[in-house]
């Protein structure tokens, strides 16, 4: 089994667990094994505390000696993208402004994991403050798309999609803020949820942009995607945005919930801009879930044309204010060349930050700077408040949309890099998720001829991702893009 | 089209981050690039619309006032990059 074992879901390593075929120390020491194998290449990992992983994953194996189990995640070992706090590790966000940066409390996704008895494991590569699409804007290093070593995994959560597309982790946490999950996970072909804003506390988690921010889990498969959101969801009193909402068992629900659906189609997400072949992957699946006896309707996102102008505006804006605090006084990079107090503040922030977090704090800075406010950043929450209204509108018609996660699989290392506008442009079928508050989850569609994973967006009504996550399962059933793995020997 | 044009250095001052001339002149250029593309948004017609801060308002959020524990000082400056008898060093801030 071990040559294996680093490719088994994290449901199958449950049951493996459950009848002793296997241990927790034998799964993380196959990873250990896997990661050494492969990680030249895919470069999803900033560090990884395999001493700390090894002792926990005894104390499950210890656990379920003595007849005890947490849960289904029990020994299981989950990576955890370098924007989460966990106590004791470094949490570095990909900047120099945290190189040196251990985190002294867990975030509350990371406390509620660890009761799971679920093992972090790693710290995972992502664009630096989680701002890019690419994993490019990392100041550690490149992370490998692994099903072409040339190409970029995505991002931000770049890391954490490609651990798991290359068999170094059956599940991780991301984030996303404007398709920072669903991207990625499109990109590698794997599935990543954004789960509806407020299900799952932000408490520990480094914030960006703090109105669209949201954790999620990435996965093989969409069972192990709901497992560990299982785990992470539900209400927190360190996060006061965090809803008083019952969460479902989303395990049960997956084989409850049997539709058939009804399923909109956006006009805005299809045509001009996307490409070919992403677009046949995408209808392709349209029409499976017709021909599954779903109905397919017609819907229409109208304000979708203006979405990547209103989040470039609100999300720089929220990220120049949050990001504020490394001021090279408390707990950031302190510069030496300092000659006062002041000069240590923009000094500290010119050593500490890389090109994109500057960037975006300097644009954040202009559009809410007096003069400018109210013809940038109110008229875009004012444009925000149609493009929710889109889709609420939307789902009063239909169970959730479906659309391409992204206009086109993952392009070539160094090929947006210095086009700011063009790596924006990345975002636009995710961003109004986030803008408008509401789930998405991005399973494996196809591939395109060159051998890259295309994923399928679903969308769906304010805390119904039991709902998505079935509708989701369906597709993945009948198919098996799920099964097939990169070749990185 | 008339490329929108950020005052670099006003703007870099408010965000107390000191910049090369070399990244102020790429960052204004591809900035500008950003402006015009956001500047879509003047075709859209929002009078009488409520701006959106949050995607689900929530007010008067309360929890039970008890103390809890907070962190140690050690612990809470264990990050800092200088520190003297349980205090975080910084430059003197007055003459």
């Amino acid at each position: 089994m071990a040559e294996t074992l680093h490719y088994r879901t994290a449901t199958e390593l449950g049951r493996d667990l459950e009848s002793g075929a296997v241990s927790s120390e034998e799964i993380v020491r196959a990873l250990i094994e896997r990661t050494r194998a492969v990680e030249d290449t895919v470069g999803a990992f900033l560090s990884c505390d395999e001493d700390d992983a090894l002792a926990r994953a005894r104390e499950s194996d210890e656990r379920r000696a003595r007849g005890e189990r947490r849960g289904p995640l029990d020994g299981i070992p989950v990576g955890i993208k370098d924007i989460l706090a966990v106590e004791g590790q470094p949490l570095t966000c990909a900047s120099r402004m945290l190189a040196n940066f251990v985190s002294p409390y867990d975030a509350t996704a990371i406390r509620k994991l660890k009761a799971t008895g679920a093992v972090p494991w790693g710290r995972l590569n992502m664009d630096e403050f989680a701002m890019g699409s690419s994993t490019e804007n990392s100041s550690v290093k490149i992370t490998a798309n692994p099903w072409n070593p040339e190409c970029i995994p995505g991002g931000s959560s770049g890391g954490s999609a490609a651990c798991v597309a290359a068999g170094e982790a059956p599940l991780s946490l991301g984030s996303d803020t404007g398709g920072s999950i669903r991207q990625p996970a499109a990109l590698c072909g794997v599935v990543g949820m954004k789960p509806t804003y407020g299900l799952v506390s932000r408490y520990g988690l480094v914030a960006f942009a703090s109105s669209l921010d949201q954790i999620g889990p990435f996965a093989r498969t969409v069972e192990d995607a709901a497992l560990l959101l299982q785990a992470v969801a539900g209400h927190d009193d360190r996060d006061s945005t965090s809803f008083k909402t019952e969460i479902p068992d989303y395990r049960r629900e997956l084989s409850q919930r049997r539709g058939p659906w009804k399923l909109g189609i956006p006009k805005e997400y299809f045509g001009e801009g996307v490409d070919p072949e992403v677009e046949k992957a995408v209808r392709a699946a349209i029409e499976f879930y017709r021909s599954e006896g779903c109905e397919i309707v017609d819907v229409s996102l109208p304000h979708t044309e203006y979405a990547i102008g209103v989040y470039y505006i609100i999300a720089t804006a929220e990220a120049s204010s949050n990001l504020a605090r490394y001021d090279g006084v408390r707990y950031t990079h302190r510069s030496k060349e300092a000659a006062d107090a002041i000069d240590l503040y923009f000094k500290s922030r010119a050593e500490g930050f890389g090109p994109e977090v500057k960037r975006r704090i300097i644009l954040g800075t202009y559009v809410l700077s007096s003069g400018y406010y109210d013809a940038y950043y109110l008229k875009a929450q004012k444009a925000r408040t149609l493009i929710r209204k889109d889709f609420l509108d939307a789902c009063r018609k239909v169970d959730a949309i479906l659309t391409p996660t992204t206009p086109a699989p993952a392009f070539r290392k160094g090929e947006k890099a210095d086009d700011p506008l063009r790596m924006y442009l990345n975002d636009i079928f995710t961003s109004s998720g986030n803008l408008a508050g509401i789930p998405g989850i991005s399973i494996p569609c196809g591939f395109s001829e060159s051998g890259l994973p295309i994923g399928l967006q679903i969308l769906g009504r304010p805390f119904e991702e039991a709902e998505l996550l079935a509708i989701a399962h369906r597709f993945e059933q009948a198919h098996d893009y799920h099964t097939r793995h990169p070749d990185l020997t | 089209m008339a490329q929108e044009t950020i005052d670099i250095d006003y703007v870099a001052n408010l965000a107390r981050i000191a910049l090369t001339d070399e990244e102020k002149e790429r960052f204004s250029g591809q900035l500008g690039q950003v402006l015009d593309y956001i500047e879509k948004l003047n075709t859209l017609d929002v009078s009488g619309v409520e701006p959106t801060a949050h995607a689900f308002p929530l007010e008067n959020v309360w929890r039970a006032d008890e103390p809890e524990p907070g962190f140690p000082v050690e612990t809470a400056l264990k990050n800092a990059p200088a520190v003297r008898d349980n205090m975080v060093v910084v430059p003197k801030v007055v003459e």
